[in-house]
């Protein structure tokens, strides 16, 4: 049998032993994601009139999810970046768990998109050749290539150094390191054009402002790690995998720092907005004080800004920062929360109120939107949960080819369970 | 499959084998779909009658109207016909006339003279076949603006300095043009006293936001000057909605709801054709009527006669002549877009 073929194979046995806690956790995400398929059964039979978009606000929790998500993907980076560019040892030992993460990522971004789309039966207009690609003009072309291009990159990246590990081979630098380099800058252009996407509307004053590239940077780097030193915890106390506290330390400076960056970024578009407070501004005012007694997103904005502030100090304080136990989480918690709905529908929402004739209106999304967007979710951490697996085994040694001509696809059924006396201390 | 098979009959010229390719053809879009769509969703798009009923399986996989030979577009205006002449009940044109030569449609509103009465959006409304409710489609807005009123008890009210009122208590007063957003007013008569009136449609740009951002180019400028959109090519990313800075593109987001007994049998393609559910649309200048040689639906419906319309290449038409002797305005000039719809004052 071929080795690739044993790889799939045996990744599969692999993902379906597990403890009770691994079932439970899969058949939970699994019941959200039932819930959005019927979400989604009834928004592409009826339209998207089942979800509380309208004329005035076009855009709302989908876009949310879809711009927050394009930042958790590029966020990979931070893993990768400190391994191959400063030759981190201990983040280089599970890079391929970043890589994982991206996937996930992209993944569910794609479910948000077709969540996005007035027509989803006519997706394949959008496939050159086929279909009419309007590239370069359009900048939604831009963003379908680079994201594309970052899935590729990554599962070719990731798949490959799994694949090598699974055999015992070591990696084709020749192959490998290019691929490694490319897919850097490349996380930086996938966000980099969703601001794009957004903010060269100047219908939408609220988002035309060239700062925002480098906002969705510096908060996607903040909530990216975030998210991966919440999942580096949990794979940490529940699998034999060992993860270093200086690979959680590094990425956890990375979290200060471009949380710092954002606040500052954040504080200096209030001010250049609110200090003239020309009509430009009305959608900010919206947002943060409420606009002609409408304040739907107020409570949003300061809470936001609130744990922002909280999760910054709290990881500026190296004796609360180091400790894996409560703050360390806590914080990652906090910032991850914080930029969800900094850039989420704090960001997204308010740039349509007023709309261009200058209406205000208020938007709350419905239940099809909040079960979809929630097995969108859902659907992302499954994916994550079975890419993590095969790589944790294939890390750990537990999934690795043998030349054994008795291999059977029933060999040793044993659920692979750790106990605490063998997690990493 | 009751609705599919209705709707669908314009099809049946596959004739006996009808069937056959039907389900080849179904199957076939079933694993594209669910290849394209993340988790299944698009499985169950395939699977359902209603995502489909609208536009039969020859619509599906047709290309977009510009790239269509003569001959395409033939076969593609015949289908449509027949199935909107079964679904109304009534004998439906669809006009291909692509537009003419020496042609540049241009508008201008004289804002002086406008009452506010919005015989014009209902007059499109009849002529453009919208969706009548739920969802409501109007492709003009009137906007009512204040004419402005300062009060002395104000003066006062503002934001006291060390050296005085800095910022006046009559800031925050609108006077004059600004967006407002002011359309929903119900008044027994208009014009109503302090207000006056600005109608805002399509500006058919010249250099228009949103056919830039479309990204299959489904939204395209014709070469008279009209932005036009293919229903059967859109979809539905509403990026062209959020481009527009004149708040003129309308989303269908649901089916739409058109009467049989309202609906407008004279249509064009690229114009007043039924609409379906996710796909936007917007102003289109009555291209079925002014491609003909007549008036858009709003210019002959206002009482007041504050529409003009007409090729802006042509120095005798009316909107030259305003062009030329009006004090004429274009608004958000500051975007660069523009417009070919202008405002005078007399």
């Amino acid at each position: 049998m071929k080795p690739v073929i044993r790889f799939a194979l045996d990744s599969f046995l692999y993902l379906v032993r597990g403890s009770a806690r691994y079932y439970a956790w899969l058949m939970f995400l699994g019941f959200l994601m039932l819930l959005m398929f019927y979400g989604a059964f009834e928004q592409f039979t009826k339209g998207m009139i089942v979800t509380n978009y309208n004329d005035q606000v076009s855009w709302g929790l989908y876009e949310a999810q879809f711009i927050f998500l394009v930042g958790v993907a590029a966020a990979a980076v931070t893993v990768v970046f400190p391994s191959y560019v400063y030759h981190h040892k201990k983040l280089k030992e599970i890079v391929v768990l970043g890589e994982m993460l991206a996937i996930a990522a992209v993944s569910m971004v794609m479910i948000f998109i077709m969540f996005h789309m007035g027509r989803p039966d006519r997706f394949w207009h959008l496939i050159p050749v086929i279909g009419i690609f309007n590239w370069p003009n359009s900048l939604l072309t831009w963003d379908v290539i680079v994201l594309n291009g970052y899935l590729g990159l990554n599962a070719i990246c990731g798949f490959y150094y799994l694949y090598k590990r699974y055999t015992g081979q070591e990696v084709n630098k020749l192959f490998y390191m290019p691929l490694v380099y490319i897919s850097i800058v490349w996380a930086l252009s996938i966000h980099t054009v969703t601001a794009f996407l957004i903010n060269t509307m100047p219908s939408r004053p609220m988002w035309f402002h060239s700062m925002m590239p480098i906002k969705f940077i510096s908060t996607a780097f903040a909530a990216g790690p975030a998210m991966i030193i919440l999942a580096f915890l949990a794979i940490r106390k529940y699998t034999k995998l060992k993860i270093a506290d200086e690979a959680i330390e590094t990425l956890a400076q990375i979290v200060t720092w471009c949380l710092g960056i954002a606040i500052f970024l954040g504080i200096s578009e209030v001010v250049t907005e609110l200090y003239p407070a020309t009509e430009h501004s009305f959608s900010l005012q919206y947002l943060i004080m409420g606009k002609h007694g409408l304040s739907g997103l107020v409570l949003w904005y300061w809470s936001s800004v609130l744990f922002l502030l909280a999760g910054f100090f709290m990881l500026l304080c190296p004796p609360l920062r180091k400790n894996h136990k409560f703050w360390l989480p806590l914080a990652c918690v906090l910032t991850f929360a914080g930029i969800w709905i900094d850039k989420g529908m704090g960001l997204v929402v308010p740039a349509f109120i007023p709309s261009p004739v200058g209406e205000f209106s208020e938007y709350t999304p419905s239940a099809i939107e909040i079960i979809n967007t929630l097995g969108g979710w859902a659907t992302g951490l499954f994916i994550f949960t079975l890419l993590a697996k095969v790589s944790i085994g294939v890390l750990l040694g537990e999934l690795k080819y043998s030349e054994d001509e008795g291999w059977s696809p029933s060999g040793e059924w044993e659920p692979i369970v750790h106990s605490n006396e063998e997690v990493y201390k | 499959m009751s609705e599919i098979t209705d709707k669908d009959k314009s099809n049946e010229q596959a004739g006996p084998e009808g069937n056959s390719r039907r389900e080849f053809l179904s199957k076939a879009a079933k694993g594209t779909v669910a290849a394209a769509a993340v988790a299944g969703a698009g499985a169950l798009l395939a699977n359902s009658d209603t995502a489909e009923a609208k536009a039969s399986w020859g619509e599906w996989f047709q290309k977009n109207y510009r790239l269509m030979t003569d001959e395409e577009k033939k076969e593609s205006i015949a289908r449509l016909e027949k199935r909107y002449t079964e679904e109304f009940g009534k004998k439906t044109t669809v006009d291909g006339t692509p537009a003419q030569e020496g042609v540049l449609f241009g508008y201008a509103l004289n804002i002086q003279k406008c009452i506010g009465c919005r015989r014009c959006v209902h007059a499109c409304v009849k002529e453009n076949n919208q969706s009548r409710d739920n969802p409501e489609i109007q492709w003009i807005r009137v906007l009512k603006m204040e004419k402005g009123n300062f009060l002395a008890e104000n003066m006062d009210k503002g934001y006291p300095d060390p050296v005085g009122i800095q910022v006046g208590g009559n800031a925050y007063q609108n006077a004059g043009v600004t967006l407002e957003g002011e359309h929903y007013y119900e008044p027994e008569q208009v014009p109503e006293k302090g207000h006056f009136y600005l109608p805002m449609q399509c500006m058919q740009c010249e250099k228009p936001p949103c056919v830039k951002v479309c990204p299959v180019r489904t939204t395209y400028r014709e070469p008279d000057g009209i932005v036009v959109i293919d229903y059967n090519w859109c979809i539905g990313c509403r990026m062209c909605v959020s481009a527009c800075p004149y708040w003129a593109r309308r989303f269908n987001w649901g089916e739409p709801n058109l009467p049989k007994e309202e609906m407008n049998p004279n249509t064009h393609y690229l114009g007043n054709r039924p609409r379906m559910k996710g796909v936007t649309e917007k102003c289109t200048f009555c291209m079925q009527r002014t491609r003909q040689g007549r008036y858009t639906a709003c210019v002959e419906v206002c009482p007041v006669g504050a529409r003009k319309f007409g090729n802006l290449l042509d120095p005798e038409s009316e909107v030259r002549k305003v062009l030329e002797k009006k004090r004429v305005f274009r608004l958000k000039a500051e975007l660069n877009t523009y417009p070919k719809f202008f405002y005078f004052i007399d």
